[in-house]
Formats: structure tokens, C-alpha cells, sequence
């Protein structure tokens, strides 16, 4: 039984990474049709901020106020990742609207760019970021159930991001010409939308939730120039699977890929549940070629 | 007052309108005919600046939109309702309107009610889907969507397309109704509703403007002529 909840909470905490490192994607490749290569890029920017953060609140601020980095990481790392993505779309993206290939080619380019760039500013070992003493803790259930409160902070994460992103994307202004913009960009630009600048706030908010993801990441395992790359495939694939352009669709893709990934894993091993959920998916993508919650959208349309 | 003077487009290599110029006044209908390709709806989007206008100039109460992004024609006071009509489909009947307010530049973030005065049946659907109504009701919803905001000029691509007779006559009702606000424009293949609603009438023709007049003025056989084919 309390393997069995424990089973239950590693898949739903796992999903929950992947949830939080696949919304950003949900925005920019799902709603707008980039296909951006460097997303893992931007949560690794995320991460290094945190890390920077944290050894600011090391250096200059008390042993006594440590623990608040967290909230602070939590904000900058947010930042940090969307003013480089709005760079990024200024400068790049903008000019690759409707053009999946290239962009894939030039977004890749820029991932490897901003990798190299991660090595030569932080150099290439993988550096630890100290979780506040707070989330070193454990929910005990039981005398042999305990659940982290790491996992349950990201988590939480997860959740208050999804709940933004909603309210933002069906409940706002802004949200409403996101959704336009994305529909039908010339109707919408006709109608008095600023498309670019809509344009250039999307991705930045979607690199900006990536960023958050990073963060989130520093504290279950150590950072590194290439920590996005092992990222890119599973967030692509929660995109894919759930739907390209609904965030509920996102959702469910993390829940299958967390929840079944963690499932195949313990009765197999770490490979053969890789290889089983990636079998899963297959299947799943001959019957629904266009995911779960399939919505219709302009970018992946043409 | 909308003011097109010697208007250049370009598709790509190919020239599709050559040296085209026309006006639309305040308090007036004003109607561009012509047959299919004759580069009508060209003009238009050209005005709403979605095709590369490589000369000429396009004015709008005297000052000029050439270099203006299709998003500040809009602000500046050109409602459009395109040909197809595009409305949001995945979107509410009440977002689609709110989004006519963006116009605005979001000064104003309510429906004004006298958009249920002129459109009743819009109140009824409002939180619908664009796409699940039928096409008179979207007709109705993409000029309501582009009169919301108040612009100066109006321009329709082809209001009557696909609309059954009833509802023609409703458009042509409401469009008369408008033009003591503002100019409107539209492009129009179905002679006999121009010669019902239009004040002033261009004639098109190979990117060209080949003849104008009031509608009683122009030379019946010769339009007919030009239609037909």
C-alpha cells in the first residue's frame, strides 16, 4: 500500500516538473507554431539565475535571511529567461514566422550558442544550488511514508503557473488578442491588435515560464550548460501528446508521460520504461495524430 | 474622408493595381464594382495595409497611412470586415466584439448597448462560439465587431456573399443607417444591391478604375457589359 502511494506521488511529482517544463512550450510552440530548439536553453537560464541568486544572498546578505532567495530566484529566474526570450524573438523569431524548418535550424543554433555561452561564464562542471533549509524537510504520513517538501513545492509551482497561465490566456485582454494573434494574425492586426508587440510578449512570457521551470529544477539536482537538452525531448513530447495550442491538453500530456514513465520504471528498470512510454506514445500519435485535446490553430494549420 | 490617390500593389513580382485612385466621404456610400480579379478586394486590403503598396499614397482625414502597420489604420479609424468575414470561430460573440474595441486602444473595455440596438440577435449569442453561427449572423457580428470602436470609414468586402435575400436587405438597412457616422466603402459584385445603397460607384477593371459616377449616371450597358463575362 504505501509503496503503492509513494508510486502515486513520485509520478505526480514528476509530472509535475514536466508540467512546469512544458507550459512555457504549450505557449510558444503550441500556441504560436515555433518550434524553439533552445526552450531547454531558456530553463537552463532559469537555473543559473537561481544559482547567481543564490550566491549573492550567500555573499552579501546574512546566514538569517538565506532562505528568502528562494523567492527571489523564483522572480528573477522568471525574468532573466523572458528578457532573453523577447530578445530573442526581436532579433530572430520575428523573422521566421511560418517557416517551421528554419526556425527549428535556427533555434537550434541558438541553443548551442547559449550553452557554450552557460560554459564560458560558469565553466563546463555542473554547479549545486543549496534548497533553503525549509523544503529540506518531509511531510511524514506514516512511520515509513514520508513525502519531500521539495516535491510538494514544485509542485505547488506547477500548479499556481497552470492557474496563470489560464486566468491570463482565457480571462484577461491580453489573453484574448494572444488567442486572436494566434487564430488569425491578420484579422486580428486589422482590428486595432498590436500583433508584434503581442507577438514579442507570448514568447517572452513562454520563455519566462521555462526560466521558472529551471529554477524549480536547481533544487532536485545540480545545473549544468547542457541541463535543457535532457529536457527538450520530454517537453516536446508532453506538447505533442497533449495537444499542440491547449493547455489542458498539456496537463493531461505530463500526467501520461510522469505518471506512466514512474509506473513502467518500477516494474521494469530506468531504460525499458523509457523505451515502453515512448512505445505508448507511438501508438497514441497513430490514433490522435494531433494529440488528446486536438484544437484548431492557424500556425499549425498552413 | 478616405482618400486613395494613385495607389501602387504588388503581389510578389506582379502589379495588381495600377495607379488606382478613389475617395469615400462621410455620409456617403460609396461602391467599388467590378468582375472577379478585377483587383476590388486588392484594394481594400491594400487599405488595410496587408499588401505591399510600393506607390501612391492612402489618406485618411488628410493624413497619410502609407507606412502606418494594418494594426494603426485600424486605431486611426478604419473598420474593416474582410471577405469570408473572419470571425474568431473558436472565440465567444462577445470576445469577437471586445476585440473590435482594440481599436480603441483600450480606452473603452464595455459593448456599448447601441450595438444590440442596431444588431438584436448578437445579445442573444453572446457567449457562443463565432463559428457555430450561421452566415448572416457572422455577417452581422464582423460589422458590429468593426463599427464598435466608432471609425471614420467603414470598408466591406462583398457583405452580401453567401447571405440569403432577407438578411441582405437587413445589411443594406444597417449599412444606410451608418453612413451618417462615418464614410463607408464597399466592394460589391451584386449590381442591384449597389444601385440600391450607393451614393458614388467606381468601376474596376484589370487593377484599373475604368469609369465613376453616381449610380443613375454611369452608362447601364457598358456596366452591365463590364460585369457580365
Amino acid at each position: 500500500m504505501e509503496t503503492f502511494l509513494m508510486q502515486i506521488f513520485n509520478g505526480i511529482s514528476v509530472s509535475s516538473i514536466f508540467l512546469l517544463a512544458s507550459l512555457g512550450l504549450a505557449v510558444t510552440f503550441g500556441l504560436m507554431g515555433v518550434i524553439n530548439m533552445a526552450h531547454g536553453e531558456f530553463i537552463m537560464i532559469g537555473a543559473y539565475t537561481a544559482y547567481v541568486v543564490q550566491n549573492l544572498f550567500r555573499t552579501y546578505l546574512p546566514a538569517a535571511v538565506f532562505d528568502v532567495y528562494v523567492f527571489v530566484a523564483i522572480a528573477a529566474s522568471f525574468l532573466a529567461a523572458a528578457l532573453f526570450g523577447a530578445v530573442l524573438e526581436r532579433l530572430v523569431i520575428c523573422r521566421l514566422y511560418g517557416r517551421t524548418e528554419d526556425s527549428l535550424l535556427v533555434t537550434w543554433g541558438v541553443s548551442l550558442t547559449l550553452q557554450q555561452l552557460a560554459r564560458s561564464i560558469f565553466g563546463a562542471p555542473n554547479v549545486g544550488v543549496d534548497a533553503p533549509s525549509f523544503m529540506e524537510k518531509s511531510l511524514r504520513v506514516s512511520s515509513t511514508l514520508a513525502f519531500p517538501l521539495k516535491r510538494i513545492f514544485i509542485l505547488a509551482i506547477a500548479l499556481i503557473c497552470l492557474g496563470s497561465v489560464y486566468a491570463l490566456m482565457y480571462k484577461s485582454r491580453q489573453g484574448r488578442n494572444i488567442r486572436a494573434v494566434m487564430q488569425n494574425r491578420n484579422m486580428a492586426a486589422c482590428l486595432g491588435v498590436n500583433t508584434k508587440r503581442i507577438d514579442c510578449a507570448t514568447f517572452a512570457a513562454g520563455c519566462g515560464l521555462a526560466g521558472l521551470a529551471g529554477c524549480a529544477l536547481t533544487w532536485i539536482g545540480p545545473i549544468g550548460p547542457t541541463l535543457g537538452t535532457n529536457y527538450i525531448v520530454d517537453t516536446f513530447m508532453t506538447v505533442v501528446v497533449g495537444g499542440a495550442g491547449s493547455i489542458l491538453g498539456t496537463v493531461f500530456g505530463s500526467a501520461f508521460i510522469g505518471v506512466g514513465g514512474t509506473t513502467f520504471e518500477f516494474f521494469t528498470n530506468a531504460s525499458v520504461g523509457k523505451v515502453l512510454i515512448f512505445a505508448c506514445i507511438i501508438l497514441l500519435l497513430q490514433f490522435k495524430p494531433k494529440g488528446i485535446f486536438a484544437v484548431r490553430n492557424r500556425a499549425l494549420e498552413d | 474622408m478616405l482618400q486613395v490617390e494613385y495607389l501602387k500593389a504588388t503581389y510578389g513580382e506582379g502589379t495588381v493595381l495600377h495607379n488606382v485612385s478613389l475617395e469615400a466621404k462621410t455620409g456617403m456610400v460609396t461602391c467599388l464594382v467590378g468582375r472577379n480579379g478585377a483587383g476590388k478586394s486588392t484594394t481594400l486590403r491594400s487599405i488595410m495595409g496587408l499588401i505591399e503598396t510600393p506607390s501612391g499614397d492612402i489618406l485618411l482625414d488628410g493624413k497619410s497611412m502609407m507606412k502606418s502597420p494594418s494594426y494603426d489604420r485600424a486605431r486611426a479609424g478604419i473598420g474593416y470586415v474582410p471577405q469570408g468575414r473572419e470571425i474568431f470561430p473558436q472565440l465567444t460573440v462577445r470576445e469577437n466584439l471586445l476585440l473590435g474595441l482594440e481599436a480603441a486602444a483600450g480606452r473603452r473595455q464595455e459593448i456599448p448597448e447601441e450595438i444590440f440596438e442596431t444588431f438584436p440577435i448578437l445579445k442573444e449569442f453572446l457567449e457562443r462560439k463565432g463559428g457555430d453561427l450561421s452566415g448572416g449572423q457572422q455577417q452581422q457580428l464582423a460589422i458590429a465587431r468593426a463599427v464598435i470602436a466608432s471609425p471614420k470609414v467603414l470598408v466591406l468586402d462583398e457583405p452580401t456573399e453567401g447571405i440569403q435575400p432577407s438578411i441582405i436587405q437587413e445589411i443594406g438597412q444597417v449599412i444606410t443607417r451608418l453612413k451618417s457616422k462615418m464614410a463607408v466603402l464597399i466592394v460589391e459584385q451584386y449590381l442591384e444591391f449597389v444601385m440600391e445603397i450607393a451614393d458614388y460607384c467606381y468601376v474596376m477593371e484589370n487593377g484599373r478604375i475604368i469609369m465613376k459616377g453616381e449610380p443613375d449616371s454611369l452608362d447601364q450597358e457598358k456596366l452591365q457589359a463590364t460585369m457580365s463575362l
